[in-house]
């Protein structure tokens, strides 16, 4: 039996367009913004798996660099992002994104 | 084949997850599909050889992120999602619009007849060498980070607070307008004992 | 050629008055306007004879000036110069002169009127665009001096602007008179075209050039034609007559200065100028003669049955017109521009005396209500005698001896025919017919007006201080200029005994002498000296004419006085024509007007300015606030729709992406 120690690459390329497409569509139906906050995170894991599938394929290691660098960046926006989620429940109290509709002119 | 195995395995429950939190209604399910979408990928990332990365995936992700998004369900007492109209352009344009372009993305993917193939652990991204990098070539970057959390951590501080609860130098507390407003108190947050 | 260099200064003194007046008469005192609007006219006057009486010479004549220089296009050229020979003199001094007397004659009658600064201003700029017409040295100074006397007439005819029929009758002016410069320009373009310039001396010396058109429809022919389509309608021939009788709307001084002595003269001036173009184009010249004859009999019969005074004098100023462009059409330009002159003393002696009556009466301008006036009026009453004596074509008196030399060249010259002496002479006796009826009707009989009459007649204008009541005689700053050209009408006659005036013209009417000279062979010259017995006949003739009218109307209007509305009823409608002026206005609102304004209401007002312009600017508008409401919900705040336009745009930008590495 061989044993099949390489995976396409666009296998990995495939499952990180699928979560990423999970994500954006999960941005556009649902309606709770803590839902839709988590279908960014779901967005930014989605482009960390290409990363890193990348940089295993060419061999460079600044791939898993950049991941990390997306991870503190995702860390840091989740916290201000929930705090102004708060900030928003506090003087709507609602959680329903189509009420928090005053970004316009 | 074993690897591909794996991986299969992995995949199948990144995408389940994924799927699941489409579906779900409450958020906190969401929460809790998106915590095991996040240990999946962690997996991913072992296949690669990427256990830097993974040990930080479960650890910040899975273990701070998430963590941080179920506590604020639980502050906010998010309830199921109500059946409200939604934006239509979101539905017509939108959901095409990203099928097209995934679609498309797949297309330009898979038309490659050779793919090139990624071996298992060809790469091993140990902590010694991620950090060699980390604190040499990109030192500015890591700095740079560093301050960006720093500001993220004093704008969630001060946007999440309760009103009155930080208080200037001078004893008037921050948010003095919003005192005033006598806005909606919140229910939840442990004011009831 | 001799350069005088004070010709620019006569057009341009009476232009000084009318700035002055027009911009600081409004506040300025009645006296302080008067000065002003009579020093500049009377300099100009002054000055006229003063080149008539010491620095004309016949043998330095022409004179000219170039005052300045104007278009220079490619080899076309036209200045701004001016041009003195014998014919502009003769136009000259009568325009100054009468126009002088007018004006002070103006001072009286318009005294009590509002607008008075205004009044005298505008006469001031007629002066001045009449004075360019006359002295102009090209076609094309001398066509702005025709716009402007076209202009100056629609200022005045409609001077009081606010009555209706006022201002409707100086728009019929204008336009009527611009259907008779298109046919001007035209001849001006064919002029540019085939002669390269429109300066006299070069068109007439390519017109010399040329030969006579004796057959078809030459050059020359066109350009006289159209000419003359020019001519008839600024001097109200047929069929462009229409707006001379509705112009008596306007101050009686302005149908005395305008519409009898000098404006309508233009056309038979600019026919006389242009002789040698006529001369070179039998046919064009029958057509002046025929439109000339007919328009002089046409107009007399009108004349017959009006009732108001100054429509009486209307219609003989367009019929008495028609006799000078029958002297031109038959080639005795020199006797058209001798009855032009006597016209001018005796026709704006008529009007003025005919306004001195209105000024007099209150207002009235209906004969009918007139009557017995000699007793109140005896100047105006000697001084209109005299006027109509001078038109009856009575001996001594001016008009006799202009009338009887275009009656005779109406036979004898090589253009002529008895056809135009016929109707001359009848014409003649219509004249002196309706002319006594109207002095009768006016001056004789028992006074039939009104005489307190409160509410008043018409709108009379200088009758502001004192009530009506009893007729009475004018002021004599009104009547001095009534005498002078009575004086002037008795003796303006005689520089034309002896052909004393033809040869004074001669020298500009030369070619045409010479022309003559070329037809008529040795035998022609033996008829005609046989002639000159045939020619004291017909002098007799054009007498008798006169006296004719003069005994018909005594009987019709002084013994007995009921028989004119007997005749009237037995003639019915053919009498009801007559009065309505054979309903010429009635058929040209028909065939012309009506269906002009009717087309530009719908189609250029509704169908262009609506309908295109209006759409357009509204449709645009429109249209810019559509698109914006439409796009409006692109910004409505919605958090997923704006998801939703990133997600839509963002695979647009792959798409294109991958179709650019595809490639």
């Amino acid at each position: 039996m061989t044993s099949v120690t390489t995976i396409p690459l666009p296998f990995y390329l495939i499952l990180s367009g699928i979560l990423f497409v999970c994500g954006v569509l999960g941005f556009l139906i649902k309606r709770n913004i803590i839902t839709i906050f988590m279908s960014i995170e779901l967005m930014l894991n989605g482009v960390n798996l290409s990363f890193v599938a990348f940089a295993a394929h060419w061999h460079k290691l600044s791939g898993q660099v950049f991941v990390f660098f997306v991870m503190v960046v995702a860390a840091a926006e989740a916290a201000v992002g929930l705090a102004i989620i708060i900030a928003v429940y506090r003087t709507r109290e609602t959680l329903n994104v189509d009420q928090v509709n005053l970004l316009k002119l | 084949m074993l690897h591909l195995a794996l991986f299969a395995f992995f995949g199948l429950i990144c995408v389940a997850g994924a799927v699941n939190l489409l579906v779900q209604r409450h958020p906190i399910n969401g929460a809790l599909s998106l915590v095991v979408v996040m240990a999946s990928l962690a997996g991913e990332y072992l296949l690669l050889g990427a256990e830097f990365v993974a040990a930080i995936q479960v650890i910040v992700y899975a273990g701070a992120v998430m963590v941080l998004f179920i506590f604020t369900i639980m502050l906010l007492n998010a309830g199921e999602e109500e059946r409200t109209k939604g934006s239509r352009v979101a539905i017509l344009l939108g959901v095409p619009g990203v099928a097209i372009g995934s679609l498309l993305v797949a297309w330009t993917f898979l038309r490659n007849a050779n793919p090139e193939s990624v071996s298992i652990g060809a790469l091993l991204g140990d902590p010694q060498t991620i950090a060699r990098l980390l604190f040499r070539d990109f030192l500015l970057p890591f700095e740079v980070t560093s301050v960006l959390i720093l500001i993220a951590i004093m704008g969630a501080v001060v946007l999440a607070s309760r009103p009155g609860a930080i208080v200037r130098p001078h004893g008037e507390p921050v948010e003095a307008k919003q005192q005033e407003k006598e806005g909606p108190q919140l229910v939840a947050a442990g004011r009831e004992h | 050629m001799t350069p005088n260099p004070y010709l620019w200064l006569i057009p341009v003194l009476p232009l000084a008055g009318a700035a002055i007046n027009g911009f600081l008469g409004r506040r300025s005192s009645k006296n302080a306007i008067s000065t002003i609007a009579l020093a500049f006219p009377g300099a100009a006057f002054l000055l006229a004879l003063w080149i008539a009486l010491f620095k004309f010479h016949s043998a330095q004549a022409p004179y000219y000036f170039d005052l300045a220089h104007w278009i220079r296009a490619g080899n076309f050229q036209a200045d701004f110069s001016f041009y003195l020979d014998q014919l502009s003199l003769v136009m000259l001094l009568v325009v100054t002169g009468v126009g002088f007397l007018i004006h002070i004659y103006s001072v009286g009658y318009m005294a009590d009127d509002d607008g008075y600064y205004r009044f005298m201003s505008y006469l001031n700029l007629f002066m001045f665009f009449m004075l360019t017409l006359v002295l102009a040295k090209n076609y094309l100074l001398m066509f702005i001096g025709w716009e402007g006397v076209g202009l100056a007439s629609y200022l005045l005819i409609g001077f009081w602007f606010i009555k209706d029929s006022a201002a409707s009758a100086g728009k019929k002016a204008f336009i009527v008179n611009r259907i008779g410069d298109f046919g001007f320009l035209i001849a001006l373009f064919l002029m540019i075209k085939h002669f390269g310039s429109l300066d006299f001396t070069k068109v007439f010396e390519q017109v010399g050039a040329h030969p006579t058109e004796t057959a078809g429809f030459g050059l020359l022919t066109s350009i006289g034609l159209l000419l003359m389509v020019g001519a008839a309608g600024k001097s109200a021939q047929i069929p462009l007559y229409v707006w001379l009788p509705d112009a008596m709307e306007g101050p009686t001084p302005v149908s005395a200065l305008i519409h009898a002595a000098t404006m309508v003269t233009a056309g038979v001036y600019m026919v006389a100028r242009s002789h040698m173009i006529f001369e070179r184009a039998p046919g064009a010249m029958t057509v002046v003669a025929i439109v000339g004859t007919l328009t002089a009999f046409f107009a007399a019969t009108i004349g017959i049955a009006q009732t108001d005074i100054k429509k009486v004098f209307a219609y003989s100023t367009v019929s008495q017109l028609g006799y000078m462009f029958m002297a031109c059409g038959v080639g005795a330009f020199s006797a058209g521009i001798f009855h032009l002159m006597t016209h001018a003393f005796f026709k704006g002696l008529l009007f003025l005396a005919a306004g001195s009556v209105i000024h007099g009466i209150g207002g009235e301008q209906d004969m009918r209500k007139m009557g017995g006036l000699r007793v109140y009026m005896p100047w105006t009453f000697a001084t209109m005698g005299i006027a109509t004596l001078a038109i009856a074509g009575i001996p001594p008196f001016a008009g006799f001896f202009s009338k009887d030399e275009i009656l005779w060249a109406a036979y004898s010259s090589p253009h002529g025919s008895w056809i135009f002496w016929l109707l001359g002479v009848i014409t003649a006796f219509i004249t002196s017919f309706y002319m006594f009826r109207l002095l009768f009707m006016t001056f004789f009989g028992d006074y039939r007006g009104a005489t307190a009459a409160p509410g008043g007649a018409h709108h009379s204008p200088a009758h502001g201080g004192h009530g009506h009541g009893e007729p009475h005689e004018s002021p004599w700053v009104m009547l001095g200029p009534l005498v002078i050209l009575a004086v002037l009408s008795f003796v303006g006659g005689w520089v034309g005994v002896g052909h004393r005036f033809d040869h004074f013209l001669a020298p500009v009417f030369q070619h045409h002498a010479q022309l003559v000279a070329v037809l008529s062979t040795p035998a022609e010259e033996a008829r005609i000296a046989s002639m000159e017995r045939l020619e004291l006949a017909f002098m007799g003739i054009s007498v008798a004419a006169g006296v004719l009218g003069f005994l018909l109307a005594w009987l019709l209007y002084i013994r007995l006085p009921q028989l004119p509305d007997r005749i009237a009823k037995n003639l019915g409608s053919l009498y009801d024509a007559v009065v309505n002026k054979y309903y010429i206005d009635e058929l040209y609102a028909i065939l012309f007007v009506k269906p002009l304004v009717d087309g530009s209401s719908a189609i250029l007002w509704k169908g262009v300015d609506q309908g295109v312009i209006d759409a357009t600017v509204n449709n645009s508008a429109d249209s810019a606030r559509e698109i914006s409401d439409s796009l409006r919900h692109m910004q409505s705040g919605n958090l997923r729709s704006y998801a939703g336009w990133i997600a839509a745009g963002g695979a647009v930008v792959i798409a294109y992406m991958i179709w650019m590495g595809v490639r």
